[in-house]
């Protein structure tokens, strides 16, 4: 080859500059997702609330003061009482600590189901991929909230069963997109040489298949965290997720919620509205997310004005 | 075309056939402890306190063991012959005998039947409804790309797939209750007894649905639209120099809809599972209801009888929809 090999030269600031991803994903996210920031600012702000709910909230969550049954919203109960007394501003603030646990936790179960079915189906193929996807075609064909409802009626209320369900349902029901990830991942040459050379099927999988993933399965994450809360709340709301008096801000708008919802409307205002507020701010993040590190999961939201828009500097990035 | 609708209804068996195994297994696989709960509950609301357990194993059909339980359940092995109503008979869900119920002794089957028209409505109307809202929005969304007109419409639909039906259904009857004194009525109308009423009650119910499903069908309408915009047929249309609206509806619009109108496939789970919440809320006797009072009394025949019907249902509406498709567009061909 007569050409010679051209590689600019690696100064120093380049190499400083190679931050880890994760970090680079925030810094992006900050810069190119204003409004998935914002939802991420809300996502935060009900972290920080449900970790420090002690510390928070002005009452107990089920500090009962008879006197001031159905109280409207005033300086002493801000966001009112409910039907027993109990301080609704309280118990919307521990509601966001069992939003959070069955959240993060649940998507956590979610995203290692998802990986246990999605990655050897995707990875081994063949006989083994098809049987297993005929279950989770099975899987598939149960409406989400009727699979969950059913599960929980013959499991039983309480925050490990709702958590149990919804993750390893949800898990496998997404296992699809971790299995499509790994089924584009494996046709690398990389994947290749380590078995060229010898390396073992289960190191292939942890050292090569695994890190390549992570993007899409941060997406699964951070979608289905959104997911899982809204389910939790649907099921509580029905009475089947988590029992009272533990605060869930679905159950607050059930029972009691409902028998006095015309006297007392503030009891079912607020644990709806924060409700709403977080799942919104989870979808937006995870939608910034999403378009930043997956482009094959885009959704609706993604920037197709991106080419007229592109800067001669932006394209060498 | 044959070969393909057959292969995919035959796809259909072994799918289903996990399918009722999944529904036995979780549904059958009662505990002791809650058989021990039946009887106080059905002693609570019958009037009958000496109710025996091996009695009730007995005509629930557990005293015989799990395989025997599943395969006189799908109907390839003969009843018991004391079986209350198929003594002795091959009796199950394949020659569509899905039981009785465990409180009235109705039929599975028959309930459903009964209750199906006001869930299909409900569906129906919230699906209209849905597209009345999404179509519209996505479209302008589209061409009006990255102005202020599209960011609203983008936090519309996120807002719409962010809140919770429960809480709008709850909002809805609260404050105009409070404000005006209004409440949406509580006692069913059928339609066959006054349609206008009747239309006029679904619609609440309906409209929040409707919103809650729009939020997906948006983001569709919109991405579908954005990518067929950019096409060169309609960079043609342009340079022709038709107008910008017959550009979008006979040109764009109708390329672009295709798949969004196809997603409805997916959109059969979530409107089944909106219609328990919904029915409830608003009180409509669908069948979204009956599933919710069959758990709550654990009538195990029902739970199980609909959980096979709405997979059947999903199932078959996957394959109608893979071929309304290709129906709609000539470019896909089945092999």
């Amino acid at each position: 080859m007569a050409e010679p090999i051209t590689t600019a030269p690696i100064r120093s600031e380049d190499v400083r500059k190679r931050r880890h991803w994760f970090v680079d994903l925030f810094t992006r996210l900050w810069k190119e997702k204003p409004l998935a920031t914002f939802g991420g600012i809300i996502v935060l702000i009900m972290f920080l609330t449900g970790i420090f709910a002690n510390l928070l909230a002005p009452y107990g969550f089920n500090e009962i003061i008879l006197s001031d049954r159905l109280d409207a919203p005033s300086g002493v109960h801000w966001l009112g009482a409910d039907n027993l007394g109990r301080d609704l501003l309280s118990r919307v603030i521990f509601g966001a600590r069992i939003s959070m646990i069955v959240g993060v936790a649940g998507a956590g179960l979610s995203v290692m189901v998802n990986m246990l079915i999605g990655i050897p189906s995707g990875f081994f193929g063949g006989k083994f991929d098809i049987i297993m996807q005929r279950f989770v075609d099975a899987f598939l064909c149960f409406p989400p909230l009727i699979l969950y409802l059913t599960i929980m009626a013959i499991l039983g209320t309480g925050i490990l069963p709702v958590i149990l369900v919804l993750g390893v349902s949800m898990g496998i029901g997404q296992s699809r997109i971790v299995r499509a990830a790994v089924i584009g991942i494996k046709e690398n040459v990389y994947v290749e040489a380590a078995r060229a050379i010898g390396v073992p099927t289960g190191r292939t999988l942890i050292k090569h298949i695994l890190p390549n993933i992570m993007a899409p399965i941060l997406v699964v994450f951070t979608v289905g965290m959104g997911r899982m809360i809204l389910a939790e709340a649907s099921l509580s709301f029905l009475g089947f997720g988590i029992a009272p008096p533990t605060p869930s801000w679905g159950g607050m708008l059930s029972g009691t919620g409902r028998t006095y919802m015309l006297q007392a409307p503030w009891m079912v205002l607020w644990p709806g509205l924060a409700l709403s507020l977080v799942v919104y701010g989870i979808n937006m993040l995870g939608d910034g997310v999403r378009d930043l590190l997956d482009p094959r999961l885009r959704g609706g939201l993604g920037r197709y004005g991106a080419v007229k828009r592109k800067k001669p500097a932006e394209v060498t990035s | 075309m044959r070969a393909y609708l057959i292969r995919r209804l035959l796809l259909i068996i072994p799918t289903l056939l996990i399918v009722t195994v999944i529904v036995f297994l979780s549904v059958r696989f009662v505990p002791g402890s809650i058989l021990d709960l039946m009887v106080a509950q059905m002693g609570e609301l019958s009037g009958i306190t000496d109710l025996d357990i091996d009695y009730l194993r007995h005509i629930l059909g557990m005293d015989v063991p799990m395989h025997l339980q599943y395969v006189r359940w799908l109907g390839v092995w003969p009843q018991a012959i004391d079986h209350a109503t198929a003594g002795g008979q091959i009796s199950g869900i394949i020659q569509g005998d899905f039981g009785v119920s465990l409180w009235n002794s109705e039929s599975v089957l028959q309930q459903l039947m009964q209750r199906l028209p006001v869930s299909l409505e409900l569906g129906a109307m919230s699906l209209i409804i849905a597209w009345l809202i999404a179509l519209p929005i996505g479209v302008f969304s589209a061409i009006r790309q990255d102005t202020w007109g599209d960011y609203a419409g983008r936090t519309f639909a996120i807002v719409a797939i962010s809140v919770p039906a429960f809480w709008l259904g709850t909002m809805v009857i609260v404050y105009p209750s409070i404000l005006w004194g209004w409440t949406p009525p509580v006692v069913y109308i059928p339609l066959a007894d006054n349609v206008g009423e009747n239309l006029l009650q679904f619609l609440l119910p309906a409209a929040i649905m409707g919103m809650v499903i729009s939020g997906t069908t948006m983001r569709m309408t919109r991405t579908m639209m954005l990518e067929v915009l950019r096409q060169d047929y309609i960079r043609t249309a342009w340079s022709k120099g038709l107008r910008e609206r017959t550009i979008i509806i006979r040109h764009a619009m109708k390329n672009a809809l295709i798949p969004v109108i196809t997603i409805v496939g997916g959109m059969i789970p979530l409107l089944i599972g909106g219609t328990v919440i919904i029915e409830q809320i608003f009180t409509l006797p669908g069948v979204g209801r009956l599933l919710f009072n069959a758990l709550t009394r654990r009538d195990y025949p029902v739970i199980s009888g609909i959980n096979v019907i709405i997979a059947l249902v999903v199932l078959i509406m996957n394959v109608v929809v893979d071929l309304a498709y290709g129906w709609l567009d000539p470019r896909i061909q089945y092999r």
